[in-house]
């Protein structure tokens, strides 16, 4: 048989067969994330509403220095510069959305949605040239599993603001226990956060997908079964753990704002 | 009995045009059985691959409506046969005659990739032992039936022609399989970074959406290598450990 020396021509920009609605996905997910980026930043500069009742918004937590109660060193520290603005989010919030950027499923997202590469599968590319995740600056997409490492003790972080949102003061002093609207909030978003976080491809491989033989490892076996098992549903988990920390912190400013009503369930 | 119309491209080393021909088409039909009947009836010259008609010999790979498929696994009720069908050769790989593409470079890259090489037998008589736990990781990639349908999507064969600097997911599953075997003794992270340029995938997923047989190769094949290369070369605090230990890179 002879050997034909070239492939077909490659496809134009957007040139492809397929007949379905291949641009819709990256349309939604361009959507979804540009939406969540300008809000978050919007949010992370603003330095007030962040705070309601026992509730503190996700974006701000740990408040590290901050005028809420919940700032754990006082207020905002002398030497922070006077040319920039404050905000206890702006000292905190890269390290959630470093763990997201970097994350293998978001990657994959936004090479697609942000940069065409490809924008979706067999429709033609904008550019010919290609470096991938091999070179500069991409390469250092492999930092991922360090924010990984700074985002679980933001777990345990979100867990303790948790417990203090099922205690409520009321305006004789009385704490008592209690839940609310915003309560139901924040237990959706830590369970949706850790799901993510602990179905995270990285620590699927810190946790046993490193090793070759983990029949004589009962414990890291049953883990590695685990994150498995939520890795199967990173997607899913990915896009709804983004949309409820959102969420949080438009509920908590909404009501530290009067627009809306926290409703006590008890 | 009804009819539909299949778009098809025919032609020599890249050289053709899309031409149509209408079948009669039934129900239970799938693209293969349509495209048996066009070349029985209207085009006996009609040059396409196919062995099984099982989904499980990966012969009929082609791009139906644009999406890289087996012909045998497509169904026509899937199908909007309202619209001609097109039916196109893998663009990934050079053309050879209407359908067939030549698909040898995939046979050429598998022999580069380090051959399984298990430790000692366990027992006298040559045998291994090892846990069914240890091997139902790398059993799925065991599923692939090498219908290069996974190479064919892969942009960076597909657009960008990195066939020097990069094996393609179907590799990378290969290599997954011996890399994650229990009894292998190998250790192939620097070639999976340097020769067979696992750095140039970027995740897209594509290859998991058209295996035929299901394969995760994203998520249990390809980044599981990542995490493994990262380990490797781009993890300082592992390097440091790695150092005091004084063991090798």
């Amino acid at each position: 048989m002879a050997h034909a020396p070239l492939p077909l021509a490659p496809r134009k920009f957007l040139e492809t067969a397929r007949t379905d609605a291949w641009w819709l996905q990256p349309a939604v997910t361009f959507l979804v994330l540009a939406t969540f980026v300008v809000y978050s930043t919007w949010a992370a500069f603003q330095g007030n509403h962040y705070t309601f009742g026992p509730y503190l918004s996700p974006f701000y937590s740990p408040e590290l220095f901050g005028d809420s109660p919940h700032a754990w060193f006082g207020p905002k520290p002398g030497w922070w510069p006077g040319i920039m603005p404050f905000s206890p989010a702006l000292l905190i919030l890269w390290a959630p959305g470093g763990f997201r950027f970097t994350c293998y499923y978001y990657r994959g997202s936004y090479y697609k949605a942000m940069w065409a590469d490809p924008i979706n599968c067999s429709v033609g590319e904008p550019r010919s040239s290609y470096l991938g995740e091999r070179f500069f600056p991409l390469v250092f997409q492999n930092i991922h599993r360090y924010f990984l490492y700074i985002a679980i003790p933001f777990l345990f972080v979100l867990a303790y603001d948790l417990y203090g949102a099922f205690w409520f003061t009321d305006a004789s002093g009385h704490t008592a226990f209690g839940m609310g609207v915003g309560t139901v909030i924040l237990t959706a978003n830590l369970i949706l956060l850790s799901s993510y976080t602990f179905g995270c491809h990285s620590f699927r491989h810190l946790i046993g997908g490193i090793l070759d033989r983990l029949s004589d490892r009962p414990l890291r076996k049953k883990a590695y079964d685990c994150a498995s098992c939520l890795n199967g549903y990173h997607e899913r988990i990915a896009w709804a753990s983004l949309v409820m920390v959102g969420f949080s912190d438009v509920y908590i400013r909404l009501c530290s704002m009067g627009v809306w009503t926290d409703w006590r369930l008890f | 009995m009804s009819t539909a119309t299949f778009r098809i491209y025919r032609g020599a080393q890249g050289g053709g045009e899309m031409k149509d021909y209408t079948t009669e088409v039934s129900e239970g039909m799938v693209v293969l059985d349509a495209l048996h009947g066009i070349q029985a009836d209207q085009a006996n010259d009609l040059a396409m691959r196919w062995n099984c008609k099982a989904g499980k010999c990966g012969s009929c790979s082609a791009e139906i409506n644009g999406k890289p498929r087996l012909m045998c696994m497509t169904r026509l009720n899937e199908l909007d046969l309202d619209k001609p069908v097109t039916v196109e050769p893998m663009r990934t790989f050079p053309h050879v005659r209407d359908l067939v593409t030549d698909v040898s470079w995939n046979y050429r890259v598998k022999k580069k990739i380090k051959p399984f090489t298990p430790r000692t037998p366990d027992a006298p008589d040559g045998t291994w032992r090892m846990q069914q736990a240890d091997v139902d990781r790398v059993q799925e990639f065991r599923k692939c039936i090498e219908c290069f349908l996974c190479q064919d999507v892969c942009h960076v064969l597909r657009d960008h022609h990195k066939e020097e600097s990069f094996i393609g997911p179907r590799f990378l599953v290969y290599a997954a399989a011996l890399e994650m075997h229990p009894l292998d003794t190998l250790d192939r992270t620097e070639e999976l970074k340097e020769a067979h340029g696992i750095g140039y995938c970027n995740i897209t997923k594509c290859c998991t959406k058209v295996c035929p047989e299901g394969i995760h190769i994203t998520d249990n094949a390809i980044i599981p290598l990542k995490e493994r290369v990262a380990d490797q070369f781009y993890d300082p605090v592992k390097a440091l450990v790695r150092l005091v230990r004084g063991k090798k890179a």
